[in-house]
Formats: structure tokens, C-alpha cells, sequence
């Protein structure tokens, strides 16, 4: 070693002690925050109504603000222009062949769409709505779907957990460890494992480009 | 010194001319391994038809280009790019997917990362950036990304999976494509930052703090939960990927690393965590990476990436320029630990024989497989079936399909099977 590398490692070494008890406790180089700087921070919106910002509005409040701020991607009755998400319909569908996976048949609580909608939407203008526009949007959401069914319904944060979704029950936690416990298995066959092997191919052309003009639908 | 080769080595181990792995390590055996399937491509190697002096090529005569002060890959290898699948309307709403076909080793080049955003990629000012973390704590903090980068940090050289990646597994008919813009949402790098763990003490939780939310700056505030155990045994607070600060595409400045866990929860541009007693249940813990069942009910918070594996070469789109003794190679990886054994196939899954571990194999990390195949010229089919440490193999497709039924779009992780057919063209088949 160098003589100037070891002068470097003493003054490491010398370094080390003296920081030692003091790098033993907290950083600390948090600052600490207020209740009113994380109010401005925290747009959460629980589906046991925690974040639910006062507010109050209708479905048919909501259907002018949703003509005018929603429609042009969404469609006028939520559903769908060109490749924008659908969102309505598909009561029903999710054990059948094609099922239909909209806020209305599959979402779990409202509070799942005004979270979202709170955080995300009008795409390229997200957060931008008052919080009576997010109640009566939701609530005209609500009435495409069925769920709520008078338009004059006052959704706000009293109300709100008066609404229940169709698929609030259709949810569970994973459990892959017990259902897919086949999975798991010390017996991976070896040989002979299939008397014939059936093959599916050859179905359209490969195509990938880079301008991203192809692509499987990604959610 | 290594063992050479002999001929005997080449008496198969398994069905379709699969060779013992043992091969591998012995001196002598030349490899052939499959090609880009562009003409282009098939002709290098053949001499050019005016001849030059390949001897003196001119960059060994004339100087050559100054420094740089950011490298960038050579011009010839222009082609190796994301492939990007977006929302035409919406250029900043879709994915883009790793080349894995082009790629060799475990490290995924930040450049080729894998891509999904919802609105865009931020142009995020690191000096106007916070990340607050609040809720269930005895004092909410606020840290400046000039104070995250005073503290400890630790790395991490672990994939990163989209929940949706390989969705196209779901679909009737095998879809054809480079096996990057398929299989191509996970990528793998290291990952280097502060353990949440030390923020989260500094904050001080309260014990009803099982839940915490994660918020992105991205212009939809994508939020998601994500169990405070998760975050206090491994999750870090990454500011680094492959040595330099985190490219604004995934994540710049401050990203939420959940080594094994999927995609998502790996919140991009991180600037919040609430700490709360539940799931918040936004859109992407609910309509999105969830699986919809036969049953008609959907699994939720299927956070563990299962154990996955496939072949990068051959691959879909690639052919073998005839009968000859092949390289396969590939990569394994598991949300659950350690890719314990790969084992490959070239008669569809009727035989196996274990496949070449290249070092490292490390937890939650890349691992790439080797072994050789002697191919005579016959249709085959290849597969490779990657078994994790806790002994969880991956299943074949008509397993998971059985299993799970073709709904679930999310988590596919099959046996991938590729056909070659008698030209030596490799195509996607089910087998
Ligand atoms: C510029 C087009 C555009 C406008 C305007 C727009 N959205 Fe959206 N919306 C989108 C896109 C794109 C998505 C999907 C985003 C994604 O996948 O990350 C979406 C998703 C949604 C979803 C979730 C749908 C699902 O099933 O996942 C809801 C709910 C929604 N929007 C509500 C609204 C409301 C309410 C408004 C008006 C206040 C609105 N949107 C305005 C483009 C738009």
C-alpha cells in the first residue's frame, strides 16, 4: 500500500470512530410535514369513505360536466370512442366467454371510481375537476351502470357508502400457496411424459415493428 | 484443463437430439446457434461482393473517433431497440418491450427497460420533488432527493415483471412475434437505494400500520397498496439502476423497489406513501391485476411473481441454417428465491434433460440457462420448464389453462413452446 493510501484509511478509520455513535441513532434528514401540506398531498379515497372531500353532486349535474369533459374520449353514454375504455355495461358477463370487465360489472366499491377518476381523469387534465364535479361525475358513472338509478340522487360524502357495486363480494386474496398447490411438485416428468404431442401454430404473420404500430392490448 | 469433447458426447439425453449438459463444459464442441431471421443478417459473414482488404480495414490506418462524454451503442446495432405498443391516440399510454431476442447475459441495458406508463413519461425536476410519507406514523416526513442520497443504501440485481406480460399466452392461437414483444415486460438490472425500512423507522409506524399506499408523479398519481411487512423486509427506495441515476422512463428520481413482486407495485417517480390500517382498492389493485377466475370471481393482490422461463434463441422468428449441433440458452426467474433447475425439451415435452446454469443464480435475479441440441433436420418442438427453491415448476400451458381458465390476462407464466419446422424456421406453437 501506498503511503498516501494509508494515510486515506487512517483518516477513514479515524472518521468511523468519531461518526460511529452518532450514525448509530436517525438520519433524520426528513423534514417534518404538516397536516396541511399532506392535506394537499393525500387525494386517497378509501372504500370506507376515509378521503371522501366534502362535496355533493348529481347524475344529472354529472351528465353535462361528462358531455363536456369525458364524452369526446369515453362516448356520450360511456361507451367507448375508437380504443378510449368502455365504461358501461357488461352486468353479467364475467363467467361467460367473453366476459366484460367495466367499472359497472367488475370494479368493487365506488370508491375505487372516484379514487381514480380523482387521480387520473380527464386524461391530460387529471385533477383538475372540483370536488362537486368528482361527486355528480360519479354519480352519472354510477347511472350508466344502473347502480344508482334517480338522477337526482345527492351523491356526497353522507351518501357515498350508501352505494354498493354488483361485484364488491367477487374479489379474494391470493391464494395460489393452497389452490395451486399442483404447482408444486417433486414428480416433473422426465420422460414419456406424453404419448403424443399435439402442436397449434403457425397463426398469423410475425409482425413487430418499431413505430409501435402493433401490439397485444395491454391494461 | 477442460475435458475435450468426443463423439460420444453427442449421444442424446433426452427426446429430439438434446444433448447432456455436460457438453457444455468441455473443450472442442462448437456451437451453431439460431439466427435473425432477415435476410440481411443471414448474409453477414459471407464476403462482401466487392472485395476489400480485410486485412487493413481503414479504422487501422486512420484515427478514430474522438471521446464522448455518454457512449451510445454501436451504429451497426441500431436495430436492437424497445419495440412499443401504444395507444395511438395517446402515445404516452401503453408498454414497450425488452428485446430479449437480442440480448445476451442477465443485465438488462437501462435503455432497453422495459416501458408501461399510463400518461406519459414526467419531466420530473429532481429539486421539486418530494416523497412525503405519512398517515400511520408518529411524525410524517417530507425528504428532498438531495436528502435520500445522504443516506445509506444497499443493491439489489433483481428483475422487474409486468403483471401483464405474456397476456398473448391467453389467446387461442399462438401469437407470432419476437419473443421480446411478447415475453418482453420484464427486464432485469440493479437496483441501488435506501432501504424503506430506515424511513419508515425514522417516521416511526404505529402498529395498526399493515397497509401502506405508494403514489407515483406521473400524470395520473397512479397509486397502489402494498403490505407494510413487503416494505419493511426488502423494498428500497431506488435512486440508482445500473450504476447511474434511474432513467426518467423508470422512475427518475426515486423508484419503489419490491424485489420478486410484480411490476406495478415497483411505483415509477414514487412521491408518496400513505401508511394506513387497508388497501386503498384503486383502479390497479382492483379492475387491473386481478385475475378473473372460471368461478367468475377474480384473485387479488397476487403480488409473487411465479417461477418462468423461456428460450431466447431459438425463438420465434429466428431460423437455423440446417442440421447441425445447437446452443439453446435462455432466462429463468421467480418472485419466490432462486431458479433451483431449467430443464429443456425438443420433442414437446415428452422428454427432458436439465439444462446449464450460467453463475450468478441469484434470488429474484436473471438466470440464464445453456445446453445443447443436436438438431437433424426434422421438425421439433423446443421448450424449457424452470423449477424454483421452494420447488414451485413451472406448468405446462394446458396446465395453467386448466387451472386458471383463459380470463385471468394477467400473470401467464407457462412453459413456452417454439416449432421448428423442416427449413429450420421457428415459429410460436401450443404443444
Ligand atoms: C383524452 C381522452 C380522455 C378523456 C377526456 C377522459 N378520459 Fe377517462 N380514460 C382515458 C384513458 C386513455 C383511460 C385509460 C388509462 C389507462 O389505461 O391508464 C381512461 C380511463 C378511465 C376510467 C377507467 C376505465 C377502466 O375500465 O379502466 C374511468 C372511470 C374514466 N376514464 C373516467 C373518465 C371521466 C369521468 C372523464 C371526464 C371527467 C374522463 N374519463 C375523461 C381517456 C380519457
Amino acid at each position: 500500500m501506498s503511503k498516501s493510501a494509508k494515510a486515506v484509511c487512517t483518516l477513514i478509520a479515524a472518521i468511523s470512530i468519531l461518526a460511529g455513535p452518532a450514525t448509530a441513532g436517525k438520519l433524520g434528514l426528513g423534514q417534518s410535514a404538516t397536516p396541511v401540506e399532506i392535506a394537499a398531498w393525500d387525494i386517497d379515497i378509501r372504500p370506507d369513505g376515509q378521503g371522501l372531500p366534502k362535496g355533493n353532486g348529481t347524475a344529472a349535474q354529472g351528465e353535462e360536466i361528462f358531455q363536456t369533459r369525458c364524452a369526446m374520449c369515453h362516448g356520450e353514454f360511456g361507451e367507448g370512442k375508437d380504443k378510449w375504455p368502455v365504461l358501461a355495461g357488461g352486468a353479467g358477463t364475467l363467467k361467460e366467454d367473453r366476459p366484460d370487465k367495466t367499472i359497472g360489472s367488475y370494479w368493487p366499491y365506488a370508491s375505487t371510481i372516484m379514487d381514480y377518476v380523482r387521480h387520473a381523469m380527464p386524461f391530460g387534465n387529471a385533477q383538475s375537476l372540483t370536488n362537486d364535479d368528482l361527486y355528480a361525475v360519479t354519480a352519472y358513472l354510477l347511472q350508466l351502470n344502473d347502480i344508482i338509478k334517480d338522477p337526482n340522487f345527492a351523491l356526497n360524502e353522507k351518501t357515498f357508502l350508501s352505494v354498493k357495486l354488483p361485484n364488491e363480494g367477487g374479489f379474494y386474496e391470493d391464494d395460489r400457496d393452497t389452490s395451486e398447490k399442483q404447482f408444486w411438485r417433486k414428480d416433473a416428468c422426465m420422460k414419456d411424459c406424453k404419448k403424443s404431442v399435439e402442436v397449434t401454430g403457425h397463426a398469423s404473420v410475425v409482425d413487430v415493428t418499431p413505430d409501435g404500430k402493433s401490439g397485444p392490448k395491454v391494461d | 484443463m477442460r475435458e475435450t469433447f468426443s463423439t460420444d458426447d453427442l449421444q442424446p439425453a433426452a427426446g429430439g437430439g438434446l444433448l447432456h449438459r455436460r457438453v457444455l463444459l468441455k473443450a472442442g464442441l462448437i456451437l451453431a446457434s439460431a439466427g435473425a431471421a432477415q435476410p440481411a443478417l443471414a448474409a453477414a459473414g459471407k464476403k462482401p461482393a466487392v472485395e476489400s482488404d480485410l486485412a487493413h480495414p481503414s479504422w487501422t490506418r486512420e484515427p478514430g473517433q474522438p471521446f464522448t462524454n455518454y457512449g451510445l451503442p454501436s451504429k451497426h446495432e441500431a436495430a436492437v431497440m424497445r419495440s412499443v405498443g401504444a395507444n395511438h391516440d395517446v402515445p404516452g399510454n401503453g408498454v414497450s418491450w425488452t428485446p430479449l431476442e437480442s440480448l445476451e447475459g442477465i443485465l438488462t441495458p437501462a435503455g432497453l427497460h422495459f416501458e408501461r406508463h399510463h400518461n406519459g413519461v414526467p419531466a420530473i425536476d429532481p429539486a421539486q420533488h418530494r416523497l412525503v410519507i405519512h398517515g400511520l406514523v408518529k411524525q410524517p416526513l417530507m425528504f428532498t432527493v438531495e436528502s435520500l442520497l445522504r443516506y445509506p443504501m444497499t443493491s439489489h440485481l433483481i428483475f422487474v415483471e409486468c403483471g401483464g406480460n405474456s397476456n398473448a399466452g391467453w389467446h387461442q392461437e399462438p401469437i407470432q412475434r419476437p419473443v421480446g414483444s411478447f415475453h418482453g415486460l420484464v427486464s432485469c438490472s440493479e437496483w441501488t437505494g435506501v432501504p424503506l425500512s430506515i424511513l419508515l423507522d425514522e417516521a416511526g409506524l404505529d402498529p395498526k400500520a399493515l397497509w401502506a399506499v405508494a403514489e407515483g408523479a406521473d400524470a395520473m398519481l397512479m397509486n397502489v397498496s402494498i403490505p407494510v411487512e413487503k416494505l419493511m423486509k426488502d423494498c428500497i427506495v431506488a435512486l440508482y439502476q445500473n450504476g447511474e441515476r434511474i432513467r426518467p422512463e423508470n422512475g427518475y428520481p426515486l423508484r419503489l423497489i419490491a424485489p420478486g413482486w410484480e411490476g406495478v407495485l415497483n411505483v415509477k417517480w414514487l412521491r408518496r406513501i400513505q401508511l394506513t390500517d387497508q388497501p386503498v382498492m384503486a383502479r390497479n389493485e382492483t379492475a387491473k391485476y386481478t385475475e378473473l377466475l372460471p368461478s367468475g370471481r377474480s384473485r387479488m393482490f397476487t403480488f409473487v411473481v411465479d417461477a418462468k422461463s423461456l428460450l431466447t434463441s431459438p425463438s420465434c422468428g429466428q431460423s437455423l441454417s440446417g442440421p447441425s449441433v445447437y446452443e439453446l440458452k435462455g432466462l429463468a426467474w421467480s418472485g419466490r428465491g432462486r431458479i433451483a433447475m431449467v430443464e429443456v425439451s425438443a420433442d414437446g415435452g415428452a422428454s427432458w434433460t436439465r439444462a446449464q446454469l450460467q453463475d450468478p443464480v441469484l434470488p429474484r435475479c436473471f438466470t440464464r440457462f445453456r445446453a445443447a441440441w443436436k438438431w437433424d433436420g426434422q421438425p421439433a418442438v423446443l421448450k424449457s420448464r424452470a423449477t424454483d427453491e421452494t420447488g414451485y415448476v413451472q406448468p405446462e400451458r394446458a396446465a395453467l389453462v386448466a387451472e386458471r381458465g383463459r380470463h385471468g390476462y394477467f400473470h401467464y407464466n407457462a412453459i413456452v413452446s417454439w416449432g421448428v419446422d423442416a427449413e429450420g424456421k421457428v415459429s410460436h406453437v401450443y404443444a
